[in-house]
């Protein structure tokens, strides 16, 4: 049987469900990408029912459909652009009428639209009683009740869709749906309105006349920009001035009001209160998380138990995954003679297993990692934390807000470096862009995890772990107050921000996160990281020395001397004069170099290099062979340096796009690697002072 | 209309519970408080308004937290 395919698109506000119910009308069914030409995450998911294939769109969490932000117009261009056979708001029950606002402007683009008022559950233990038959009239869309949390209403979500999508394309006339906005400006909106439909025919087909001249009398930039026709636009001037006389405040604000009236009016006759306690359980909370004496404390404490977590718990896989890796390389050796000089054994041996093996076996880490910022996320915990520092993020000339794409830096800098979008003024997203590699990644997570326990007892571990993250803290705040007062000068503008109630997250949506950035770290290690191992590992193959400089040797000082004579060992070779100050010697020199690629980089390299290299190959592994040739001074400040030194290339690349300059990619990649220098300089000099 | 004393939201004190007058920004700013249900005339209570940091407020039954400088330019009765 051919299935009939139907696209659908979920809009709603941020905090309402909607990424659950995508999540329950999809399940793991998703791709992750991006809206073209910008990088708004841009989630696809299918979902197969009663010979429908249908496939959901996630539109970026909106709170209406302006031009002000990215996310609204994306959304909103995705509406009229791409023409989704039904439009699915996700309305949070208990949170009605602000929830509502977001419906009421997708009433006016007169699409076909299914309401799914979720957390209805909640919304009854609220005391909440709906009529939604009335309301359904009223809002001139069917509703469904839905509790994605528990899988509730996902047929009855499905069948309206469909009905929905079957009824549009039975009515051939179809009446349109608007909101009453009184005479006054119901008589300028005609007015708009008969000059489009005269002048702008086009356009008019396209978002229809209503929709136009509503956006018009608001002066929506993006709308405004696309009428040529200057009588419309003399009669959209004459309207605002005359409607600004009558009322004493701007037509978009009068029509925001009359949408809060039209919602309010609705749900009067339809909704029943019984109890009003929306915020009891999440108060409770928020004065003690919030709380201005512990607030900072308990923030640092959970960082902290999370580090602890990823590091204690991720231990156990880790060491399962090292063990097969050094299995698996030992078990190809094997179809090889002992002592043969085989290219393609070293190749698959040192090359493959040993590079990408380097970096798989830490997944279990940053998968615990993405699990409890997923966690931290999707309980609402994240906005207080910003909340929380607010207080501190001002002081450097920031606000809250900007934390949160910094505490997503700690995953990742690439989504963080798209999170920044959360930021409307551009010197603060700067500021921000510039300072997140600074928070340690998953991928610098690899490489603190490979020296700490190298060099450090037990016992030291979490604590130097937890300081790491902490000077890259500080580093950062230092950096955004330099960088306030001299290139980014200039007022911190006010903000708005939502602190949604406290929520008991699914374990499938979080499972469902951590998936998808495991996936992408995954991805990375099979693909650009696999490549990288590859050409390291002919760079540090070729050339070969001739046959005549390897006589007399044993096996061991040929390897050294082969590695010493290739490409990577010249490099590294080349740079060490420069690096020894700082404690390293060529060989993390070569690595530094290949980290530049992608920061695990680091780790497989070094283990090509001492693979290659190394004196005794058998049952040494890569931390042994560390431990026995540096010191822990050298292993701190490897840890260092790669905390803070140039930004990889992924990173490189999205600060470009985001910024929209070569510039300020150019000056962060630089910029951090002097920084790096200096730091790790002062450091070991000191250091060696003390211990050595 | 009624012409009673104007302030801004800035010196609300905790736990009082004030109406918009009007909101003192740009236009963009203002339409974008208007869809976060911020408008003239709706009622907000002030749950937190430590001196400095943050300020929250509770509108249409969602927690807000506003910048300072916001704070300043929302002028309530």
């Amino acid at each position: 049987m051919v299935l009939k395919k139907i696209t659908v698109a979920i809009a709603g506000n941020p905090n309402s469900g909607k990424t659950t119910i995508f999540n329950m009308l999809t399940g793991a069914r998703q791709h992750v990408g991006n809206y073209p030409g910008v990088t708004v995450e841009k989630k696809k998911g299918l979902c197969r029912y009663k010979g429908y294939e249908i496939t959901f769109v996630d539109l970026p969490g909106t709170y209406s459909l302006t031009a002000y932000s990215i996310e609204e117009l994306i959304a909103r261009n995705f509406i009229i652009d791409e023409q989704p056979d039904v439009v699915v708001d996700i309305v949070d029950a208990s949170n009605i009428e602000r929830n509502l606002y977001l419906a009421t402007q997708l009433i006016e683009m007169n699409v076909p639209l299914v309401l799914a008022f979720n957390m209805s559950d909640i919304a009854r233990q609220r005391g909440m009683v709906f009529d939604i038959k009335q309301l359904s009239i009223l809002l001139q869309s069917p509703i469904v009740s839905t509790v994605a949390s528990k899988g509730e209403g996902k047929p009855e979500l499905l069948d309206a869709v469909i009905e929905i999508h079957l009824r549009r394309g039975q009515d051939t006339v179809q009446h349109t749906k608007r909101i009453n906005y009184g005479d006054e400006i119901e008589t300028e909106l005609a007015n708009i309105e008969t000059l489009i439909c005269t002048a702008e025919k086009q356009l008019m087909e396209k978002y229809g006349s209503r929709w136009l001249a509503v956006k018009l009398l608001e002066q929506d930039s993006d709308i405004t920009e696309k009428i040529k026709n200057k009588e419309i636009l003399d009669a959209v001037t004459a309207s605002t001035e005359h409607l600004r006389g009558i009322f004493g405040d701007e037509p978009e604000i009068i029509m925001a009001d009359r949408r809060y009236g039209f919602i309010s009016g609705a749900c009067q006759e339809t909704i029943k209160t019984t109890v009003e306690s929306r915020h009891s359980t999440s108060d409770m909370i928020d004065t003690v998380v919030t709380n201005r004496m512990l607030g900072l404390p308990i923030f640092l404490a959970l960082m902290y138990l999370v580090f602890l977590l990823t590091f204690k718990v991720g231990k156990y896989p880790m060491e399962g995954l090292e063990l097969f890796f050094g299995w698996a390389g030992r078990s190809i050796a094997g179809f090889w003679p002992i002592d043969s000089e085989s290219w393609l054994r070293s190749l698959l041996v040192d090359g493959v297993i040993a590079g990408v093996g380097g970096v798989i076996v830490f997944l279990p880490n940053i998968l615990l990692l993405f699990f409890v910022i997923a966690l931290l996320e999707d309980s609402g915990y994240m906005a207080r934390a910003a909340f929380v520092m607010d207080r501190l993020m001002h002081k450097i000339g920031l606000h809250g807000k900007s934390f949160i794409p910094m505490l997503i830096g700690f995953g990742c800098s690439v989504p963080a470096i798209i999170a920044t979008r959360i930021l409307e003024n551009r010197r603060n997203r700067l500021t921000t862009i510039m300072v997140i590699p600074l928070m340690s990644c998953g991928a610098r997570l690899t490489i603190y995890m490979l020296i700490i326990p190298a060099f450090f007892p037990e016992v030291w571990r979490g604590p130097m772990l937890w300081l790491i993250y902490l000077i890259g803290i500080v580093l950062a705040i230092i950096c955004i107050k330099v960088l306030r007062l001299t290139v980014f000068k200039g007022e911190t503008i006010p903000f708005v921000m939502e602190l949604p109630p406290y929520r008991m997250p699914t374990f499938k949506s979080l499972c469902i996160h951590t998936w998808q950035r495991g996936w992408m770290y995954l991805r990375k290690a099979g693909t650009i990281i696999l490549a990288i191992s590859i050409l390291l590992w002919v760079a540090s193959s070729l050339p070969k020395p001739d046959s005549k400089s390897l006589k007399g040797l044993n096996s061991d000082q040929a390897r050294q001397v082969s590695l010493k004579y290739s490409l990577v060992g010249r490099l590294g070779q080349a740079i060490e004069p420069a690096l020894r100050p700082l404690g390293f010697d060529w060989k993390i020199g070569t690595a530094l170099i290949g980290a530049t690629a992608a920061k695990e980089v680091f780790v497989s390299q070094l283990a090509i290099v001492y693979a290659v290299g190394g004196e005794d190959a058998g049952e040494m592994t890569l931390r042994d062979k560390l431990q026995a040739n540096y010191t822990p001074l050298t292993g701190f400040c490897i840890i260092l340096f790669c905390l803070i030194y140039a930004p990889c290339v992924v990173t490189v690349v999205m600060t470009k796009q985001e910024t929209g300059s070569w510039r300020w990619a150019l000056f962060q990649f630089f910029g951090l690697t002097v920084l790096a220098y200096v730091i790790t300089l002062i450091v070991y000099q000191i250091g060696s002072l003390f211990i050595g | 209309m009624e012409q009673k004393q104007t302030r801004s939201l800035s010196t609300v004190r905790d736990g009082e519970t004030v109406r918009i007058a009007r909101v003192e920004a740009g236009r963009g700013l203002n339409s974008r408080l208007a869809s976060m249900g911020l408008v003239p005339n709706v009622q907000i209570k002030v749950v937190n308004n430590t001196h400095p940091g943050p300020f929250v407020i509770i509108v249409k039954g969602s927690k807000m937290m506003l910048g300072r400088g916001m704070a300043h330019k929302i002028m309530v009765i």
